[in-house]
């Protein structure tokens, strides 16, 4: 935990859902106009979409590398198979690697007896600084097919850290990847509060259980909204009820709203249309910007 | 035939589609493999409720530190690519969500202090509903390692059957572990700015492991015409043919929510999942 004490201090929230599509980058989106004063960050590294509601200019493009990759020098090469037998991920034969397959753990690297493997540096993908009307933004893109995410979700919430430091703002809104596996753990590090988005399917309910015992795992303090919430009021219920009986809080519901795919599909976000999905998120962010404010 | 069904943007219909697919081919009395292979989320077997299933673990190795013989080294430490171990006050800890498994630590310490256990990643499920052989992972709430356990998945499909692979969502490594190798790669995709723009870069990634593409469009509607119109002509640009377009519509929306299959409730939708299916023979052939 951050050491409490200074009202200054950076706070960050963190928007996840488990199950993709819930809304996420809806509610985010959203929060950005809201908010005014905060940095904008996008955790999602495979597809990252905030900033195609962001509008914004780029103002930097770092490489990430994450961890280096094993190569095969031909010449010192003499298909001796020590590699294929050490790999436990089936990713080398005789020199021949398999990258989709190869973890970069380096075993083979050092049991090669004729120095033939040897660790090189490659880009896989770039992360982003940019200005946009709402504040800076930091977002990135992981090539396809490429392994780290969580190393390049780490990098770009440092960054973000960063530029909040150097543009004095306090607070960090974070769109987190959907799932619950190595990307959304690493956008779980320093989150001072998470908000779920979950809608009322038997999927995302599903997925909701299992993303609040991840976050429960790592004791951050939590918040559940559900999103189109009247398409099953009865599962709307349930998941309040029981969310409630846990202890949760669920603190927003927002109405189906066709303004909502409007707004979307013209790159804007909701908040800036009137209707009852814009109404309902307004209500959510004046909650979620107490609860920041709040924490010590 | 074996059909990879993904997406780069999540909650698109990949697991609608997936399941309806595999649905109305048992209905006609195929034999048919489904794979539940987003094992972070798993989602399929709730469209089928099976009340009964086999269940496996999938283990992974971790070290073991024979505290007898160690003589807090470091190299072990120095060398583990994951930071999954560490000398703190002369002592060797390890921390085994971070470990991967490669074996390193135990192979080249010097003083054969490591040894290997196994640690539990998660499960593999399977179950016999409506003439479905269906099989899902289920990964431990905080691993990192999936690919593994959609590894472990992908084992028990019989490729001599139709094989239905409902992959996670995104473009990077669990969804290359999921759809490596498939006879064709099928893309679920919605007329949005983000669904066209995670589209593209699925394609991008479905293209670099030389799968052949073709692609779904779900919640098409009069609102989204403009957008529609983007989608395809990017597909027809990039020769990836749209199979089938699916109208935005509550009822639709309602049924899936309630975990009900389309095709068991409409029978314009079987017809246009069995379609479908016939079309993708096309395509492979």
């Amino acid at each position: 935990m951050v050491p409490s004490g200074k009202a200054s201090r950076i706070k960050e929230l963190l928007v996840i859902s488990g199950k993709g599509g819930t809304g996420k980058t809806t509610v985010l989106g959203s929060f950005a106009a809201l908010s005014q004063q905060a940095v904008l960050v996008d955790c999602d590294v495979d597809a990252a979409n905030l900033y195609l509601l962001l509008d914004p200019d780029i103002t930097g493009t770092v490489d990430f590398h994450g961890l280096p990759q094993p190569r095969t020098v031909q010449e010192k090469c003499r298909s001796c198979s020590v590699c294929t037998e050490v790999c436990r991920f089936g990713a080398i034969q005789s020199g021949r690697i398999d990258y989709y397959a190869c973890e970069c753990c380096g075993v083979c690297i050092r049991a090669c007896p004729h120095g033939a493997i040897v660790f090189a540096q490659v880009v896989r993908g770039q992360w982003f600084t940019a200005n946009t009307q709402y504040g800076p933004l930091v977002y990135a893109r992981l090539h396809p097919g490429e392994e780290n995410s969580g190393l390049l979700v780490a990098e770009v919430k440092k960054r973000a850290r960063e530029v909040a430091k150097e543009t004095n703002r306090h607070i960090i809104l974070t769109d987190g990847p959907p799932g619950i596996g190595c990307p959304v753990i690493s956008s779980l590090a320093a989150v001072d509060l998470v908000l779920i988005v979950t809608e009322p399917t038997v999927s995302g309910w599903h997925d909701l259980q299992r993303t609040i015992e991840l976050t429960q795992r790592f004791q951050k303090r939590l918040m559940v909204c559900i999103n189109k919430y009247d398409i099953c009021i009865d599962l709307t219920n349930e998941i309040t009820d029981q969310c409630r009986a846990a202890g949760m809080r669920v603190i927003g519901r927002i109405p189906f709203d066709e303004k909502v795919a409007a707004a979307m599909s013209a790159g804007k976000p909701v908040v800036g249309s009137s209707g009852k999905a814009a109404t309902a998120i307004r209500g959510l962010w004046s909650q979620v910007s107490a609860e920041l404010q709040a924490i010590e | 035939m074996v059909i990879a069904v993904a997406s780069g943007k999540g909650g698109t219909g990949k697991t609608t589609v997936a399941t309806n697919l595999a649905a109305a081919l048992a209905r006609q009395g195929q034999a048919v493999d489904l794979l539940d292979c987003d094992v972070e989320e798993p989602n399929d077997h709730l469209f089928f409720a099976p009340v009964e299933w086999q269940q496996e673990q999938v283990y992974s190795m971790v070290p073991v530190i024979n505290e007898a013989i160690c003589n807090a080294c470091g190299l072990c430490a120095r060398d583990c690519a994951f930071h999954a171990l560490a000398v703190i006050a002369g002592k060797v800890l390890t921390f085994p969500e971070l470990c991967h498994g490669c074996g390193g630590c135990a192979q080249f310490c010097p003083c054969q202090a490591i040894s290997e256990g196994q640690r539990s990643i998660g499960e593999v499920l399977t179950a016999r509903v409506a003439g479905i052989d269906l099989t899902w992972g289920r990964s431990q709430v905080g691993t990192v390692l999936t690919g593994a356990v959609i590894q472990a998945v992908r084992h028990r499909a019989n490729p001599n059957r139709s094989v239905i692979i409902d992959a996670p969502p995104g473009t990077t490594c669990p969804t290359v572990a999921a759809i490596s190798g498939v006879d064709l790669c099928l893309l679920v995709t919605e007329p949005t700015p983000f669904g066209l723009h995670d589209l593209q870069l699925a394609v991008e990634m479905a293209r670099s492991l030389q799968l052949p593409v073709s692609v779904v469009v779900n919640r098409t509607g009069d609102m989204q015409a403009d957008m529609l119109g983007k989608v395809k002509a990017y597909c027809q640009e990039n020769n990836t043919p749209v199979l089938l377009e699916i109208p935005l519509s509550r009822e639709l929306a309602a049924c899936c929510a309630q975990g009900h299959l389309w095709v068991n409730e409409y029978e314009r939708w079987q017809k246009e999942f069995t379609k479908l299916w016939s079309l993708l023979e096309k395509q492979v052939a």
